[in-house]
């Protein structure tokens, strides 16, 4: 009998901590199969950040640096000079990406560091316990947010993917979801192609990709998946913003 | 130069006065010697680039001044606690705040007692001229590598902007240990981390403890200390740094007048000279603190010499025209030496 569907080599063979309903897993699988895909594990040193996603040293078997609160892009920054021949990629929350660590996406991004970052949007800080987010929708109630995010105090969610694509420095920017098995296969040919840009050298890719977060948005799993396309999509339009020909 | 020297190849920084001469410098060599210089868009981002290229085992650099060290003692934590080595040049300020950009010891206290968050210490050495500056540079990569730790240079104004000679040293090879913790690539073998969580059970009180016995060690081994004219001396003037060049000419002086006065220069704050110096004023009784601040280092000398002798200070908070002269800190003296005659 032929085995036609199996865990990714650069995934490790473990349980994660991820709550039921969580959209981690299935992005660490996608990001997981790029890595395979191109062969670059055994060359590859991921940059972990602050939030849920600290554990992606447990999950993944790859070399990984732990950065702090905001900084993989300078972290990855420093390491792909160091080590050019290295692939290197970031994943982060829209915390720690979009809100402390905006000074360094931004400039990562227009350096155009050959660098890859994997965005996890689910409007919210999952780790601390559902705050609002710089993503947290308008109306969105979050621990922090008791009575909805009111634009005209907390400003509006921010669109990452297109913000970084008015940028020189950025080959390539998308947005995808993981909420639906078409958006699951529309999300692994993305990455895919936002790590070959970095296999091929060609500069700064990006890949935003709409999350679910049912434990801080107080949903059943289900529910928390029809909220992506519900609530999300409309708000956050999923696309290729910038795709640069080398 | 010493940085180039020891073999470092990147650099990160943020533009800040009085250090601006370092980036300046490394902007144009680097590149020629197949490295990398990045204006980083601010010290937080320049310090992250150091973690990251210091996590793939390169000889890596980054420098600023007081209120950018501010910036930087998040990275310097978290190199801390992960053990990463580099090096970090702080061309001081006067502060608070914005402060100026005079000669000034009132980071004293923010370099040598951690800083940042966590409890951790890092070396910190203490130059006197532009020949330290070059020679503990290079000091300073050897260190970070061998007890994997970020480790400062402390200067300042005075310092950063001297003219002096330089002789460039044949460099002292120092063994250091072979890496095997740098991020590579798995390349087929063990999975590496590079990291500062820790929430096993037990796990980050061991890791403390392992940090703790990391620092016993450098105070058993890597104390620096100069000394002059201390042998018969009833007074040791105690200082650091650029202060240090002004006590030793008002010592001359004082010696001139017949006065029986030594100086005890601290090269590094952290560890700090404890037993050299507890040594030198034991024998003399007498200790006059000399800084460029309202007192700091002061606490450390009283915890070395404790009840062997008496402590005194002088400084004056930093800012323009608080430089003090050979013949102000000779008039100190001279009050101190009073009742010490035998």
């Amino acid at each position: 009998m032929q085995q036609v569907f199996k865990r990714p080599q650069s995934l490790k063979d473990v349980q994660t901590h991820f709550c039921p309903g969580c959209h981690h897993g299935t992005i660490h699988r996608l990001v997981a199969d790029a890595m395979d895909l191109y062969g670059v594990q055994d060359r590859t040193i991921g940059v972990a950040s602050v939030g849920c996603s600290v554990f992606l040293y447990g999950y993944f078997d790859i070399d990984v640096v732990e950065a702090p609160h905001g900084r993989a892009p300078a972290v990855a920054t420093g390491v792909k000079r160091a080590k050019p021949e290295s692939f290197v990629f970031t994943y982060q929350g829209d915390g720690d990406l979009a809100a402390i660590g905006t000074a360094e996406i931004i400039h990562a991004a227009n350096r155009g560091e050959d660098i890859t970052v994997v965005f996890v949007n689910n409007t919210t800080y999952g780790m601390t316990g559902g705050q609002m987010a710089p993503t947290t929708l308008v109306g969105q109630k979050t621990s922090t947010s008791p009575y909805g995010r009111d634009k005209s105090k907390d400003g509006s969610p921010i669109r990452m993917a297109e913000l970084l694509a008015q940028l020189g420095g950025v080959a390539y920017s998308a947005r995808v979801a993981v909420d639906s098995p078409k958006h699951v296969l529309e999300a692994k040919k993305v990455i895919r192609e936002a790590f070959g840009y970095q296999v091929e050298g060609k500069g700064f890719s990006f890949v935003e990709v709409l999350s679910a977060c049912p434990t801080n948005w107080g949903m059943n799993p289900l529910k928390a998946n029809a909220r992506v396309g519900e609530e999300m999509i409309p708000y956050f339009p999923l696309g290729v913003f910038k795709k640069e020909e080398a | 130069m010493g940085a180039v020297e020891a073999g470092c190849r990147y650099y990160f920084g943020y533009p800040i006065t009085p250090q601006s001469d370092i980036p300046e410098y490394l902007s144009r060599e680097l590149p020629g010697l197949n490295g990398e210089f990045i204006q980083a868009e601010s010290e937080i981002g320049a310090i992250n680039m150091l973690l990251g290229a210091s996590a793939t085992g390169a000889r890596a650099m980054t420098s600023s001044s007081s209120p950018g060290i501010s910036l930087k003692q998040e990275g310097i934590s978290y190199m801390a606690g992960a053990e990463l080595p580099g090096v970090i040049i702080n061309i001081s300020r006067s502060g608070p705040g914005l402060g100026g950009i005079d000669a000034s010891q009132s980071d004293y206290f923010q370099c040598v007692k951690g800083g940042g968050h966590g409890g951790y210490h890092i070396p910190v050495l203490a130059p006197n001229s532009v020949q330290e500056m070059y020679d503990l540079t290079m000091h300073a990569f050897d260190l970070a590598d061998l007890y994997r730790t970020p480790v400062m240079l402390l200067g300042d104004s005075v310092i950063g902007q001297m003219k002096e000679a330089l002789v460039p040293n044949p460099r002292p090879v120092r063994e250091l240990p072979a890496k095997g913790w740098e991020v590579r690539g798995k390349s087929g073998a063990e999975q590496r981390v590079v990291k500062s969580l820790f929430l096993g059970d037990g796990e980050l009180e061991a890791h403390n403890w392992h940090l703790h016995a990391k620092y016993q060690v450098m105070k058993e081994k890597e104390c620096i200390s100069e000394e002059y004219e201390t042998a018969d001396a009833r007074l040791i003037v105690a200082g650091f740094g650029s202060v240090s060049r002004i006590a030793h000419t008002a010592v001359t002086m004082a010696r001139a007048e017949g006065m029986k006065v030594g100086l005890f220069r601290p090269v590094t704050l952290f560890p700090f000279p404890e037993k050299a110096l507890a040594q030198a004023a034991g024998r003399a009784g007498k200790v006059l603190v000399v800084e460029l601040n309202t007192g700091q280092m002061v606490e450390d000398v009283r915890l070395s010499v404790g009840a062997a002798a008496q402590v005194s200070f002088y400084g004056r908070p930093p800012g323009a025209g608080s430089l003090p002269s050979p013949e102000e800190l000779l008039e100190v003296i001279r009050k101190n030496y009073e009742g010490t005659a035998r």
